[in-house]
């Protein structure tokens, strides 16, 4: 049977192009423009996110010279930066936006296989932001519960929010899992159904492997976020007791009784653990394939690169009560939970070594994608290694929120996936517009981005030593030493560096847009499908008229004996050239 | 709860094993020139989905199932009496479930008069079926179990609430695959026919799918 999406094209097909410039760019089918505007909407959301993370931390850095933010705001603002950050930024970037316009062009497919409810995936995600951005303006403004809405202060009185924000975060939370839905079922279906003749799931790039693991996991860890979303609204709405004990509450009784707020948690983590691997495993495929394309050598180990991404996958599905040691668990479940949270570290450190190994005498070239590649294995190994400490229940209990934590998860979840953000952007660029980033922008930007972030996070693994806990609003010297609020200062002003040094990027971006020199079709020459596409940008359709046929796996660079230094996927094997080893020959 | 876990793990075995773990084997990128790969290409991308889509189902349900059996065990839950009706419900839908069969079987033989009967036969049992289901409601909430009465009582709401849901979702794709099915047939083109036996093939599927469970809910919500 030949669909849409993997046949050669005829007359009759190219009668259902779109013609105006609504159906082109606004109710878009193409996953190219639909992943533009996943990006667009996922970055602009982020820059509120960055915004409100620069206002708390200027209280929390100078708490005596700025009066911009109340306490109230402050819960309110820790709680939308987070939230933002991971959701509506990450997921959607990393699938909707990357996940969109690189699985038909890396797989040789003309769009996804359900290409109207790709549009819907979108649309439907736009209407979860306006509904979570509403919330700053009703009565009580958004919700203050901390991003993972512990209940029960989550939707008891005394909480920022909690008349509407809570309900509006829980309804755009929904919304957005509907999105993700659709959205997954296109990704996994696509690269299952859609890749082009030759393009076993074996020769896949690892991009292509990394944002269809995470969709996966996306697809079975969401629904325990929509669960638990489900059953507090039903609480804070309706008055049932699911989650919310009996208690008082600013003194009286309230109508609930006996719910339990553990339950909450498992739920809320047995999405929550995934949700770090579904942004990671994409940030890893594609710094694998940042890495190997600008050091010219084929990536290390792919076999074991994808059976890692695998591994992680199921991994992590078994981890999530590592988020709840100090919940006061039986000391057999947390033992339980530290064992499979350190197995998890045996696949990720292979992946680390294999990208070292990929540069190991590479003929690297340092462009600005490449630097923030490189950049990452560093915030990554990080990051990682000091979730080992906390990994372990009996190092976890004194440094639970604190701000290690912070430092932690800041390291390996908030700038390692925004490094790779930024090189996947700048190192697709050229594809997706047609023209060539300004360098030393990009350069400075990187450089900024790097020395900012690590001075801003470095610190508060050294905060959270000392003990200074996380989520208060003002400190003072009562209850910290003067050194440790100096250090506090630093932060925030390597805070406001890093979210100002994001400019040169923006500027770099909407420049490039017009006066960026032609990229011409393959830049970097690089050997996987997306890079020869007959057009730059590639038009609706992707190929013209014939669908590319793939000859060999995504990682040929500087194999001896060839002229050049790559050859792409679609390239015959020569003849004379002697080709593998014969496996498989006689399928 | 382990029934819970067993459906959860078989489900994900088999679509693990069959979806990846076999084509994990395969040095494919050894090998220079075009090969091709059996298996998924020649399935049609909607079965796919489908499949995709009960998985996402299966996790959503098993989920509140395991919620389901932990807050059973706090002393505030008070078991209600399920109402008798529940079991008449639960015939309709086996019948659904059957007539869709039916129709499935008809349309490989592409018997469009049978592939009508049933499918109107499946749809108007499942309408029964939601009815019956809102007549339990009322019957509950006339005897003073409303949705916050109690955490059995709003689980009960939730669970049969959110599996109605499903199949009014269902009811959506049967209700295009009738009109489908009424269209004159265009005996030259053979591209109708095979959409409607696609059609009729997946609503069958989703239908066994939900039978099965409501039947693991029904069971859920009858021991507790």
């Amino acid at each position: 049977m030949a669909y849409a999406a993997i046949a050669d094209r005829d007359h009759e097909q190219h009668l259902h192009d779109p013609q105006t410039f609504i159906t082109k760019y606004v109710w878009s089918q193409d996953h190219k423009v639909i992943a533009v505007q996943y990006a667009i909407t996922a970055i602009g959301v982020g820059l509120v996110a960055m915004i409100l993370s620069s206002m708390f931390r200027l209280q929390l850095g100078f708490p005596e010279s700025f009066s911009l933010v109340s306490p109230e705001d402050y819960y309110q603002y820790v709680t939308m930066h987070g939230m933002i950050m991971v959701i509506y930024l990450l997921t959607a970037l990393f699938l909707g936006g990357f996940g969109n316009y690189l699985i038909p062009l890396m797989c040789g497919a003309r769009d996804m296989v359900f290409p109207y409810m790709n549009m819907l995936s979108y649309w439907v995600y736009l209407l979860s932001v306006i509904v979570l951005m509403c919330s700053f303006f009703i009565s009580g403004g958004p919700t203050g519960a901390g991003w993972t809405l512990y209940p029960p202060q989550a939707i008891s009185p005394g909480t920022p929010g909690v008349d509407g924000g809570i309900v509006l975060m829980l309804a755009s939370l929904a919304l957005f899992i509907v999105a993700f839905t659709m959205g997954g079922l296109n990704y996994v279906t696509t690269v299952l159904q859609a890749r082009c003749r030759g393009m076993t799931l074996m020769r896949m790039p690892l991009s292509i492997w990394g944002i269809f693991v995470a969709t996966i996991l996306g697809l079975l860890a969401f629904p325990a976020l929509l669960v638990a979303a489900i059953m507090m609204l039903l609480d804070r709405l309706i008055g049932t007791s699911f989650f919310m004990p009996e208690m008082l509450a600013m003194g009286e009784t309230t109508a609930y009784n006996d719910g339990s707020p553990i339950l909450f948690q498992h739920l809320f983590w047995f999405f929550g653990h995934p949700e770090v691997y579904i942004v990671a495993l994409p940030a890893f495929g594609m710094v694998s394939d940042v890495l190997a394309t600008h050091a010219r050598k084929n990536i290390f180990g792919y076999r074991m690169m994808v059976w890692a991404i695998v591994a992680i996958g199921g991994l992590s599905f078994v981890v999530w009560a590592h988020h709840m040691y100090v919940s006061g668990m039986n000391p057999y479940f947390g033992f339980f939970f530290a064992t499979t949270t350190l197995i998890i570290a045996v696949p990720t450190a292979l992946k680390v070594y294999n990208w070292v190994l990929t540069l190991w005498r590479g003929d690297i070239h340092l462009t600005v994608p490449m630097l923030f590649a490189i950049g990452f294995i560093f915030t990554f190994t990080h990051g990682g290694l000091t979730g080992l400490f906390l990994g372990n229940v009996t190092v976890d209990l004194p440094l639970s929120d604190t701000y290690f934590v912070i430092g932690h998860f800041h390291m390996v979840m908030g700038v390692s996936p925004v490094l790779v953000l930024f090189a996947a952007i700048y190192h697709w660029y050229p594809k997706i517009t047609g023209r060539m980033f300004n360098d030393t922008l990009g350069k400075w930007h990187f450089w900024c981005t790097l020395l900012g972030t690590y001075s801003l996070y470095l610190p508060m693994h050294y905060l959270g030593l000392l003990g200074v806990p996380r989520r208060y609003y003002a400190y003072g010297t009562d209850f910290m030493p003067d050194s440790a609020q100096t250090l506090n200062s630093g932060i925030t002003v390597a805070a406001i560096f890093v979210a100002l040094s994001q400019i040169f990027f923006f500027i770099n971006m909407i420049w490039s847009l017009r006066h960026g020199k032609p990229a011409g079709g393959n830049p970097w020459n690089a050997t996987t499908l997306e890079w020869q596409t007959p057009d730059t940008p590639p038009k609706h359709g992707n190929w013209g008229d014939k669908l590319p046929v793939v000859h060999r796996w995504a990682y040929d660079y500087s194999v001896p004996g060839e002229q050049q230094d790559f050859v792409p996927q679609t390239e015959p094997p020569h003849e004379g050239v002697v080709s593998g080893r014969d496996h498989g020959k006689h399928h | 709860m382990n029934v819970t876990v067993l459906f959860v793990a078989l489900f994900g075995a088999i679509l693990i094993w069959f979806a990846l773990l076999r084509k994990l084997k395969s040095k494919s990128w050894l090998v220079k020139g075009v090969i091709s790969e059996d298996g998924f290409a020649a399935v049609p991308p909607q079965r796919v989905g489908l499949w995709i889509f009960l998985g996402v189902v299966t996790s959503l349900f098993a989920l509140f199932m395991i919620i389901y059996s932990e807050r059973a065990r706090f002393p505030d839950w008070r078991p209600i009496v399920d109402p008798q009706l529940l079991w008449f419900n639960t015939a309709l839908l086996v019948v659904a479930s059957l007539a869709l069969q039916r129709a499935r079987n008809a349309a490989s033989r592409n018997a469009l008069s049978s592939i009508r009967t049933n499918l109107s036969v499946g749809g108007i049992f499942t309408f029964g079926f939601l009815i019956g289901q809102v007549v339990a409601w009322r019957e509950l909430t006339g005897t003073g179990h409303f949705f916050a009465t109690n955490p059995a009582d709003a689980f009960f709401y939730l669970l049969t609430g959110l599996h109605g849901l499903h199949l009014l979702g269902g009811l959506y794709v049967w209700a295009k695959t009738m009109t489908n099915a009424w269209r004159e047939p265009d005996l030259d083109d053979i591209r109708p026919a095979a959409a409607l036996q696609l059609s009729v093939q997946l609503c069958s599927f989703y239908w066994h799918y939900l039978l099965l469970l409501w039947l693991m809910l029904f069971y859920l919500l009858l021991s507790t």
